[in-house]
């Protein structure tokens, strides 16, 4: 106990002590409340499992490798078990709507979930281990998110249409694949791709030609911002009228997004390099094209993966707002659009888990592309 | 040694005028100087005293707006065209995305050097700045010192005769320049290069010196050139001889007597 006391003195054990209390309050109420299916499995479980948690963090205390670690691992896949049971608790989305103990149940495996999180992102891991934490922070902090929501949502009976549980909207995304694949084809691999790659290479290549005849440089710039600062709502009917209805008008919307980001960027990155530097490809007497490819791109670099990465999202979010101005009957934002107007808020939502995911990992590719090309930044040696 | 002085350097009533919004700034103005093949040529001074503005003129990185000067016997555009020197600046400026010998390449890259002699020059080059075993390296993961060597290892991968150096020790501590110091006049021995060399430390100007030309500011103009006559040969500690000592003096008075103290 004492050693508890001075955890909570420390600030450390806070929200161990906090759920373990919780708990034992919920554990009170629970006595009374054995019909409900599940509970009494449920009340031995969060017990033994913060029996655990607590030797598990006073073993921690002395932070040396392989106790605190395995420790660790044991608090983390018991929060994964008391999160699932606590799940599974509740109510179908017809039955009563569940009582107090379910709620102190709620609060101490949120709390505990958080005391794990708290402990693994300030636990000093080495090699794999570092690699493998990186990955479990952010799974069970998004895994607890996802446990509050669905608990609020069925715990509280919020109507469907206002927000989903996580589940429904999981279990229509399982149930829609080839219908998501289908839209995925044709938003993503269609107007987003081609989009991107030709928008952010004509900006790459207008702005190596505006470094190198100034009269672009000072003629294109003022113009693209005015074209930047155009709404995407305004230019995508246009384009629907000048390139059909099929992908290739949310293509050209793509375009026009991208391209002044890449332009504006990359003619800031050519720039980038020190006067010292380009000194020194002029005492080499180097040509123009010797001093771009030696110097001044690799330079430029940095500037180039910055506009890949504003472009990335960009580019998902232009091709799926234009489909809202015409389309034929595929596509993320024609089902977006849709199934709104349909109250179908859960094939909504599992669009929107498609977007998010898409552009998390198209984002991520860039970034790891960039980290590879530019190991050599401050920012990443 | 030189026993036959061919000219390497040759500048007469060399001006240099920058327009600025204040009015002209006189950055050099009637520097008379010759200098010759083999020489190792000290410019000292207050900052703003044209000495690196003067290297930069030989260099063909300013245009002079006055007077004449001849490098190799040529106008200094043409000698940059036919790279006849290198260039070591204040700070290594090497490219970050390289390793030490692809830094060390970069001239020859550009020079449209082969393959296998460019593996060559690197190995001799390096070996002659005492960074063997650092190839792979990258600058970033290399000192200070050691990036400046490399930097110097660079400017002398392509065999020009005439090698400008602008301060290129000034960013280093004492004992480190001190080591670098004994090392160029190592280097200058071995390969016999015409070495112009910028510095604002005394002792620097001195321990390495055959000439010394002490500059004052406004206008940038030569007040004194000051011919060393120390053994070739100098240990580190020639600096606590009395001849060493009476150059140091000399240099010293030069620099006082050129200093406006009106502002």
């Amino acid at each position: 106990m004492n050693a508890i006391l001075s955890k909570w003195r420390a600030g450390k054990g806070t929200f161990l002590l906090l759920s373990g209390v919780v708990a034992c309050i919920a554990a009170a109420f629970a006595t009374g409340g054995a019909d409900e299916p599940g509970f009494a499995g449920l009340v031995g479980a969060v017990f033994a499992g913060l029996a655990g948690g607590i030797v598990g963090t006073a073993a921690s205390s002395r932070r040396h490798w392989p106790v605190p670690a395995f420790s660790l691992l044991f608090d983390f896949l018991l929060a994964l078990v008391l999160l699932w049971l606590v799940r599974s608790a509740l109510p179908g989305s017809v039955g009563p709507l569940p009582g107090l103990p379910f709620w102190f149940f709620t609060v101490a495996a949120w709390l505990f979930a958080w005391s794990v999180v708290n402990r693994m992102s300030v636990f000093a891991a080495q090699g794999w281990l570092k690699s493998a934490l990186g990955l479990a922070i952010p799974a069970l902090f998004g895994l607890t998110v996802l446990f509050l929501w669905e608990a609020v949502t069925r715990g509280f009976g919020i109507p469907f249409v206002l927000l989903p549980p996580p589940s429904a909207i999981g279990a229509r995304f399982a149930a829609s694949i080839p219908l998501l694949w289908a839209d995925f084809n044709q938003t993503v691999l269609k107007a987003v791709l081609f989009g991107f790659v030709v928008g952010s290479g004509a900006g790459f290549l207008v702005a190596l030609l505006a470094d190198r005849y100034a009269f672009l440089a000072n003629g294109l710039l003022p113009i693209g911002n005015l074209v930047s600062a155009l709404p995407i709502i305004g230019i995508a009917p246009v384009m629907v009228i000048w390139f059909g209805f099929d992908w290739q008008s949310k293509a050209a919307v793509v375009i026009v997004m991208t391209f002044f980001p890449m332009l504006v960027n990359a003619l800031a990155g050519l720039s980038a390099s020190g006067a010292m530097e380009r000194d020194l490809m002029r005492t080499y007497a180097s040509n123009h094209w010797q001093a771009l490819f030696k110097l001044r791109l690799p330079a430029a670099l940095p500037f180039v993966f910055n506009a890949l990465k504003i472009n990335s999202t960009l580019a998902l979010i232009g091709a799926i707002v234009a489909e809202f101005f015409g389309t034929p009957i595929v596509g993320m934002g024609f089902r977006i659009s849709t199934e709104v107007g349909r109250m179908n808020l859960d094939m909504v939502w599992a669009e929107i888990a498609l977007a998010a995911i898409v552009g998390s990992l198209f984002y991520g590719a860039i970034a790891l592309l960039e980290r590879a090309a530019t190991f050599w930044h401050p920012s990443y040696r | 040694m030189p026993s036959s002085p061919a000219p390497c350097i040759t500048a007469s009533a060399l001006s240099l005028t920058f327009a600025t919004n204040d009015g002209p700034v006189h950055a050099l103005k009637d520097v008379n100087l010759d200098i010759s093949k083999g020489e190792f040529v000290s410019f000292i001074g207050p900052s703003g005293c044209g000495k690196t503005t003067f290297l930069r003129v030989i260099a063909d990185l300013e245009r002079a707006t006055g007077g004449t000067i001849v490098v190799n016997g040529m106008t200094p555009h043409q000698a940059r065209e036919k790279r006849a020197y290198g260039y070591v600046f204040q700070a290594p400026a090497l490219l970050p995305w390289r390793t030490i010998e692809k830094n060390v390449a970069l001239p020859l890259e550009i020079m449209g050097v082969g393959a296998a002699e460019r593996t060559e020059r690197i190995a001799r080059t390096l070996a002659l700045v005492n960074l063997k075993g650092f190839e792979k390296k990258y600058p970033w993961q290399l000192s200070g010192g050691m990036q400046q060597r490399a930097s110097i290892a660079r400017a002398l991968s392509f065999d020009a005769d005439l090698l400008l150096m602008d301060e290129p020790f000034g960013a280093l501590d004492e004992i480190v320049r001190d080591h670098l110091n004994e090392q160029l006049l190592q280097l200058w021995a071995r390969t016999q290069k015409t070495i112009c060399f910028v510095t604002h430390s005394i002792p620097e100007a001195v321990y390495l010196s055959t000439r010394i030309v002490v500059m004052s500011p406004r206008p940038g103009r030569v007040i004194d050139v000051i011919e060393s006559d120390l053994p070739r040969e100098r240990p580190l500690d020639i600096r606590e001889t009395p001849e060493f000592l009476r150059i140091a003096h000399r240099v010293r008075e030069g620099l006082r007597a050129g200093h406006s103290y009106d502002d």
